[in-house]
């Protein structure tokens, strides 16, 4: 059985007292031990589908769709199946780790909350937590555990959040953006340790990030969001090989490569939409170099398609097209 | 345009007095936010956040300052643009030296016509009460003694170079997104016809498709323009499309420099070889930095 399963995923927020749409359609579903990639651009909804997943949306949204973990519906849970959920079966890791540890409580009380919480005894729990900070690479985890947030630094910060997230032995870890505020070395660091923990564990992880090629590098499968509709999903190994989507090629074509660059990038045109911006059709036709009257026209069905699946009418026959064609780059 | 270089800086140094022995546990973040970078301790209560740095950029030429937080590239960057006093070292802009005694209104203005900035944060560096057209307009007059129609087609022309149209132009920034937002940056950067402009991580907080299209802007307004660009950066990939040079700075020193196609192809310091591998691309899998 899947750990995770999402069904046509829909998310209304009550903006100046009228509902806005901030997540269209998603359908995704991870396995034991399985990482996927949710990437997107700002205002794709990636957090909020995230989000979606634990409850954790702002006040007055409406969910449409269905969220089933380990085949039990999260949107049917009463408060203690939900609380009993969060604090057993699922961890989060978010960006910023300044901003959801506690500044005035040390490192050991944040990491041995959930535990004691839990009933676990006090020398058992604080023995786990040492030698989680030991295996997410945190030198003197005794010491660390008397300092406070302030007098660490983000990358460490962050294997701290790594640590508590693991403490609870979830059995599905949803990542959002955990590296985007560190240092490149950093990120590689903290990938690492994600990475090696997450498989000797068998977690399934829901990893989201703006980067593609971070994603593709740490995940099973890569689903790529965009104004609110999941585009596409496709294992992370075929991603370059094999384009099926023309958003997809585009984000790939628009990052410049540091060992070989192009004279110009392929810029895809215009801006990223939220998702309440878009009209009928794909969302992504008013941007798309190959889009036909029908894109805009009529929304695509995702559907299978090889190993994976896409949201796009003409994706057989721009097969092998993709990434040869650049895209005409051009103003907002 | 002569060969003399347009931007020349020698022996750079800047230290700041802290209170706290503490100095390596100043937050990032906290550094970030202040444009200061502070992490190598010399001495007990002075911070060295930039120790002897040379460099000079001739007219249309792009040097980039890489490095991660805490390496002291803002810190030259407000030193050059006159934001932050140096310590000690020199800064020479068109062969004229940059005084720190009495600068006059009228000296600042020189300056400003000479060297500008274009800051990472698009959504805190417009006033949020002007219109683009304002804004670029209120520019020209401090710098120029122009008609209202003189200024009235130059602003015309800078919006057309950055990409933006007659609506935008009348537009408040909260209506613009971050990708048009930066383009009014530049636009307004680039209206007091500066010899250098200096770009601090002015693409890093933009989506990838728009950052594609800021970078591709930024070429061609230096094609169009000839203006050098002083581009400071922590992304190597982005280095390598908009720079000629580069010099890569750890904790306030510059460990590695030359042309950047060299440097990113055979970089010769164990620093910039960890920096490079680090970066997501095509068959990458993160590795220990060992740092």
């Amino acid at each position: 059985m899947n750990v995770l399963e999402i069904n046509h995923l829909a998310v209304e927020l009550p903006v100046e007292g009228a509902l806005r749409r901030v997540l269209h359609d998603v359908t995704l579903s991870i396995g034991p031990g399985e990482a996927v990639g949710l990437v997107g651009e700002s205002g794709a909804g990636k957090s909020m589908a995230s989000r979606a997943v634990i409850r954790l949306l702002p006040a007055g949204a409406v969910v449409h769709g269905d969220i089933r973990y380990s085949g039990d519906s999260v949107l049917a849970m009463d408060r203690a199946a939900l609380r009993h959920f969060r604090t057993h079966d699922v961890a989060m890791v978010f960006q910023d780790p300044r901003a959801h540890i506690n500044p005035v409580r040390t490192i050991g009380d944040f990491l041995l909350e959930a535990l004691l919480e839990r009933g676990e005894r006090r020398d058992d729990a604080r023995a786990a937590v040492i030698a989680l900070l030991a295996a997410v690479g945190v030198s003197e985890p005794e010491r660390r555990l008397r300092q406070f947030p302030h007098e660490l630094s983000g990358g460490l910060l962050q294997r701290v959040m790594i640590a508590a997230a693991l403490a609870v032995s979830p059995t599905l870890l949803l990542a959002d953006e955990p590296t985007t505020a560190l240092d490149v070395t950093t990120q590689s660091d903290v990938m690492v340790i994600l990475d090696a923990r997450r498989r000797e564990r068998g977690l399934a992880m829901l990893f989201v990030t703006h980067d593609l090629e971070l994603a593709a590098a740490v995940c099973d499968r890569i689903a790529v969001l965009y104004a609110g509709f999941l585009v596409e999903d496709a294992p992370a190994g075929d991603l370059h090989r094999n384009l099926r989507h023309p958003y997809t090629a585009g984000l790939l074509a628009s990052r410049p490569d540091p060992v070989a660059p192009r004279p110009r990038l392929a810029a895809i045109p215009g801006r990223p939409l939220s998702a309440f911006e878009v009209g009928a059709g794909c969302a992504f036709a008013p941007r798309c170099a190959f889009a036909v009257e029908r894109c805009h026209l009529e929304r695509p069905e995702l559907r299978a398609l090889d190993a994976g699946r896409v949201a796009c009418h003409r994706a057989e026959e721009l097969a092998g097209q993709l990434a040869l064609s650049p895209t005409p780059g051009g103003g907002e | 345009m002569t060969d003399e270089p347009v931007l020349e800086v020698r022996e750079l140094r800047k230290e700041y007095r802290v209170r706290t022995s503490r100095a390596e546990a100043v937050p990032a973040a906290g550094s970030a936010l202040l444009g200061h970078a502070v992490t190598r301790r010399e001495r007990a209560g002075v911070l060295v956040a930039v120790d002897d740095v040379s460099f000079s950029v001739s007219p249309g030429q792009s040097l980039a300052v890489v490095g991660e937080s805490g390496s002291g590239k803002t810190t030259v960057a407000r030193m050059v643009v006159g934001l932050e006093r140096p310590t000690s070292g020199t800064i020479m802009v068109s062969g004229r030296e940059r005084s720190w005694r009495h600068v006059s209104s009228r000296e600042r203005r020189r300056r400003a016509r000479e060297v500008q900035i274009v800051f990472q944060d698009p959504y805190s560096s417009l006033d949020p009460r002007m219109s683009v057209r304002a804004s670029l307009d209120e520019s020209l007059r401090l710098h120029f003694d122009w008609t209202r129609e003189r200024r009235d087609e130059r602003v015309a022309e800078l919006l057309d170079q950055v990409g933006l149209d007659r609506r935008q132009a009348n537009s408040l920034p909260k209506a613009l997104s971050g990708g048009q937002r930066q383009r009014v940056a530049i636009a307004r950067a680039l209206a007091s016809e500066p010899r250098v402009l200096i770009c601090d991580e002015a693409v890093a907080s933009l989506d990838v498709s728009i950052q594609a299209q800021i970078l591709n802007l930024l070429s061609d307004i230096r094609d169009a323009t000839g203006v050098s660009y002083l581009f400071i950066s922590h992304d190597l990939a982005v280095v390598r499309q908009v720079s000629d040079a580069v010099l890569v700075m750890r904790r306030g020193r510059v460990i590695e420099a030359g042309p950047t196609a060299s440097v990113l192809s055979e970089p010769s310091d164990a620093y910039t070889k960890q920096l490079l591998a680090a970066i997501p691309r095509p068959g990458w899998k993160p590795t220990l930095s060992g740092s």
